[in-house]
């Protein structure tokens, strides 16, 4: 015992050394701004006149949970987008992994590299294509949809991508497939690790497409389809590049795309209410946390660890 | 023989639908680069097709006459110069007999289809290069890109090598805290440290964006670490004997075998950097000088709304630098993406 302290206090304070730059940086940039961020919620803020600043108790709070419709809107628009988008991206991003992964694919690695391209192109550039793409007019959607079945897709009285209540939430969804690569490769990269036994087993029973895709691929790819669902969620809760490079956070069409973290954006930097605005964030974190334990919640009922017994 | 046949009928079945999804999900870059060497004029006629069309006209005494196909009564058709335009007859010169009396043609001209020639306006792509002082915003975005990069792959090194290879009390702790961060969404931390950064004078600056990677980031830790264990303890140990101290075995040791993270860590922090847009958006509002690419397209589409032909060019440029590196580098890549989604 006594000759392996010396190396374990040796070990201790070079452990303690290397990891020392995160220790400082949760300290400074995650640790100290939380807690200022509670201290924050009960002041009324202006960090340009700062001898204005003075405390309000919990004036924020019930402004925020009982005065202001707009905080419920942000959040019912965010959440009304979130059942929109994920599920359609999701299953999207599945039927790619399975189809790229699939042993009948020819010229497999240049279907990998063409559909993961996208996922390299910078946000803002791929928002502005997409958004000529769907323009009313000039974009090659509506005339694809017109010469392809017909309908009158084009002009101000087609289908106004951009502009109608109805279609803004598909509008955003297409726009986020661009960045579905990473999704894509990492489920293929979970169906590659799932054992050919058990499908070769299944082969030998007989068992259809269906089976084995019910039966086996699914329930082995739970884990992962948990581990998106949770990430897919966090970031939507943050909703925020695509509505305000479109529209500037006006909330075009008729208050659509007030998500509530353009709400956030707008409290603390457009109005400079940053007492307020830290209220909002602590309700953007508090709902994502709610859901994402419902998420966990729900998870021993539906999610497999094939390393774990029942 | 009947069942290796149904085969390659379903092979090439699946991968002609592929193929065509394929189509529809780049249908988007095609329709930038269509619509990015078009004039206004050209975009307008909504029957212009991939590459872009100008009417011709052939010179005739020094006039600029329009080329139409004119069907002429032996059935045959001809591309003739409209000289005269009435409404009833029309006068046509022949390009290739300029010098014959001109022909004269029944009917109204104006039910003649016009000969176009690709035009494509090259001169797109240097204007909105100019307009939008594209070298400017590429040197920010470049230099955050760099410098930040540099900062989060040193720290998230060596914090990963802790995580690692030491054993410390309150490890396992750390360590939970530390993946728990990725989870926690930047906006609750977002105004204290704005504020933070606005008494100390950083606002304006791009230091809020480039100090804070020097101090590691959970996302780069974790994949890194991941990695780390995999190389044997063997090679450490040999280094100690060696007489090398923790320090030495980090960078000749643990960084030349950790390169594939090390490269997929820094390409995912550039990447990152090249998109970031809530960062520059904040911190260096009111100073377009230090704008990134990311920010001056966003502008530059608001002030240019109607020049769809200059906000494709410009959108197409801002994709060079991230394509030519992910084609450079791919394997790296989506190696680093396998690594982080799947080992959780």
């Amino acid at each position: 015992m006594k000759l392996k302290s010396p190396l374990r206090g040796w070990e201790t304070r070079w452990g303690l050394f290397f990891i020392a730059p995160w220790l400082i940086g949760f300290a400074v940039f995650y640790l100290a701004p939380m807690a200022a961020s509670i201290g924050f919620t009960t002041l009324h803020m202006d960090l340009a006149n700062p001898d204005r600043q003075h405390f309000v108790g919990a004036a924020n709070w019930i402004r925020a949970l009982t005065a202001d419709p707009e905080i419920y809107q942000g959040i019912g628009r965010t959440l009304l987008f979130t059942l929109v988008t994920l599920p359609v991206g999701f299953a999207f991003a599945l039927v790619m992994a399975l189809l790229l992964n699939s042993r009948l694919l020819l010229g497999t690695s240049w279907f990998r590299t063409l559909f993961y391209l996208p996922t390299m192109i910078p946000l803002v550039a791929g928002v502005l294509i997409w958004a000529g793409v769907l323009n009313e007019q000039t974009g090659w959607m509506n005339r694809l949809i017109q010469t392809a079945t017909g309908f009158h897709a084009v002009g101000v009285a087609g289908l106004r991508w951009m502009a109608d209540p109805a279609l803004i939430y598909f509008s955003y969804t297409l726009i986020g497939l661009w960045g579905l690569g990473n999704t894509i490769l990492v489920l293929m990269a979970g169906l590659q690790a799932i054992p050919t036994e058990l499908f070769e087993a299944a082969e030998i029973d007989g068992a259809s497409w269906t089976v084995r895709m019910t039966r086996i691929t699914l329930p082995m790819l739970t884990p992962i389809i948990f581990y998106n669902l949770v990430i897919g969620l966090i970031g939507l809760m943050q909703y925020f590049l695509v509505p305000f490079v479109l529209n500037g956070g006006s909330g075009f069409p008729d208050g659509w795309s007030n998500f509530i973290m353009i709400y956030f954006y707008k409290q603390s930097f457009d109005y400079n209410n940053m007492g307020y605005g830290s209220v909002i964030a602590w309700i953007i974190f508090f709902i994502g946390l709610l859901f994402t334990a419902l998420l966990f919640g729900t998870s021993r009922r539906w999610v497999f660890y094939a390393g774990e017994k029942e | 023989m009947v069942q290796s046949r149904t085969l390659i009928w379903k092979k090439w079945g699946l991968t002609a639908l592929v193929l065509a999804i394929l189509l529809v999900f780049l249908m988007p870059l095609f329709y930038g680069a269509s619509m990015s060497i078009k004039s206004k004029q050209q975009i307008a006629a909504l029957d212009s097709g991939l590459v872009p069309q100008s009417p011709a006209t052939y010179s005739y005494q020094g006039k600029a006459l329009p080329l139409v196909r004119v069907p002429l009564p032996d059935g045959s058709t001809r591309e003739l110069a409209l000289q005269t335009k009435r409404r009833t007859m029309s006068m046509f010169i022949d390009p290739v007999h300029p010098e014959a009396p001109a022909l004269e043609w029944q009917g109204n001209w104006r039910a003649l289809k016009p000969v176009t020639h690709a035009d494509p306006q090259w001169k797109n792509y240097p204007e909105s290069w100019n307009t939008i002082d594209f070298l400017k915003l590429l040197k920010n975005t470049a230099l955050y890109g760099l410098i930040s990069t540099i900062g989060t792959v040193f720290s998230s090194g060596l914090v990963a090598y802790g995580f690692a290879r030491f054993k410390f009390p309150g490890k396992n702790i750390l360590f939970v805290i530390l993946i728990a961060t990725i989870i926690l969404p930047p906006a609750v931390t977002l105004i204290p440290t704005y504020a933070f950064f606005f008494k100390i004078g950083w606002v304006g600056t791009w230091l809020p964006l480039m100090v804070p990677p020097f101090f590691a980031n959970a996302y780069n830790v974790f994949l890194m670490r991941q990695f780390i264990m995999g190389i044997p303890r063997e090679l450490d140990e040999a280094a100690k004997i060696d007489g090398a101290g923790p320090i030495r075995t980090f960078f000749q040791i643990i960084v030349p075998q950790a390169l594939p993270a090390v490269v997929a860590v820094g390409l995912f922090n550039f990447f990152y950097c090249w998109n970031d847009f809530f960062g520059p958006l904040i911190y260096l509002a009111g100073h377009p000088e230090l704008a990134p690419l990311s920010i001056g397209l966003t502008q530059f589409n608001n002030m240019y709304t109607s020049q769809t032909n200059l906000i494709q060019a410009a959108s197409l440029l801002a994709c060079v630098v991230p394509l030519v590196i992910f084609f450079a580098a791919q394997r790296f890549f989506i190696q680093g993406v396998v690594m982080t989604g799947v080992d959780k």
